[in-house]
């Protein structure tokens, strides 16, 4: 399974990410963001960190960097798409997954790990998960507040695309949705950090079942 | 040569606690019968342009396509 790991000035997870994905068994392709064409690959991640500086607002920028028309077109066609922490914020900016991620209810940058309810288990992400299964993930975020209108709500819920929600929501986020999947069910956005808790030197393994079902599903 | 102001907000009911903490700040500094405070942006631009409707439609395109999040935020244009 080829997943290509894009880097935009200012992404700081984008190694956590090929390091949790290879030793999945992935074949690492790096991206960088200045990309015009891109490789054959059945797997295109953004990672985590500070992409642009969050210069206007977060992933606003990165949204529209040159490597992302093709990213657009790739998920379009059906390939994955996983956008973790300020990956999810350029995905809601890009228009694959619905709403925006805002600044946290509380004012504070919030460091630890959460719990999570599995809601969707129907995709290539979750698929190695169980049903309403509770998973413990680590959030590193200032702006995780997930928002959106209430037609793109009752969207997500009646088409079972909320993917993950926080048990004891840490951010104000609208129904407690700390994932959610785009329309094609191809493209996952979600706040925590799966490639943080992939292996026990990291404090928890919880994570490493999205990445080996990616390889599986998609390999 | 045309100067441009966009003031860039975020819509009602969308949380806004950087709003909430100024207003608390200024609460703490004594100033009374101050109610809600939101904060915005604004974006200033020169552009090479002459024709203010031509301009502003420009303007309006670049405020659809980046300067503002149509999901969170409303914008307002306005010349010098």
């Amino acid at each position: 399974m080829r997943a290509g790991v894009i880097t935009f000035p200012g992404s700081n997870c984008d190694r956590d990410a090929a390091v949790a994905l290879a030793a999945a068994g992935a074949k690492v392709v790096p991206l960088w963001h200045a990309d015009t064409e891109l490789p054959k690959l059945d797997l295109i991640v953004l990672p985590g960190g500070f992409a642009h500086g969050d210069y206007l607002r977060c992933g606003a920028i990165a949204a529209r960097a040159p490597v992302m028309s093709e990213v657009i077109r790739r998920a379009a066609a059906g390939v994955a798409v996983l956008g973790i922490c300020n990956g999810f914020q350029v995905l809601a900016e890009a228009g694959l997954v619905p709403g925006a991620v805002i600044s946290n209810a509380g004012l504070k940058f919030i460091c630890r790990p959460v719990d999570l309810e599995v809601v969707s288990t129907d995709c290539a992400f979750t698929a190695g998960y169980g049903q309403g299964q509770t998973i413990r993930l680590p959030i590193a975020h200032h702006d995780g507040n997930y928002v959106c209108g209430e037609d793109d709500l009752r969207r997500l819920e009646d088409e079972d695309r909320v993917a993950f929600r926080y048990v004891d929501n840490p951010n104000g986020s609208l129904a407690a949705i700390a994932g959610v999947l785009g329309t094609g069910r191809n493209v996952l956005g979600l706040m925590p950090h799966p490639e943080r808790a992939a292996d026990p030197k990291l404090g928890g393994t919880d994570g490493a079942a999205m990445f080996r079902a990616l390889v599986e599903t998609l390999g | 040569m045309l100067k441009a102001k966009v003031h860039v907000r975020l819509k009602h009911g969308v949380l806004d606690p950087q709003g909430e903490a100024i207003g608390r700040a200024l609460a703490h500094l004594g100033f009374e019968g101050v109610g809600e405070v939101r904060q915005g942006k604004l974006i200033e631009l020169e552009l090479d342009e002459t024709d203010r409707p031509a301009a502003e439609a420009r303007l309006r395109e670049m405020c659809e396509q980046l300067l503002a999040n149509p999901v969170i935020e409303t914008y307002t244009i306005a010349f010098d």
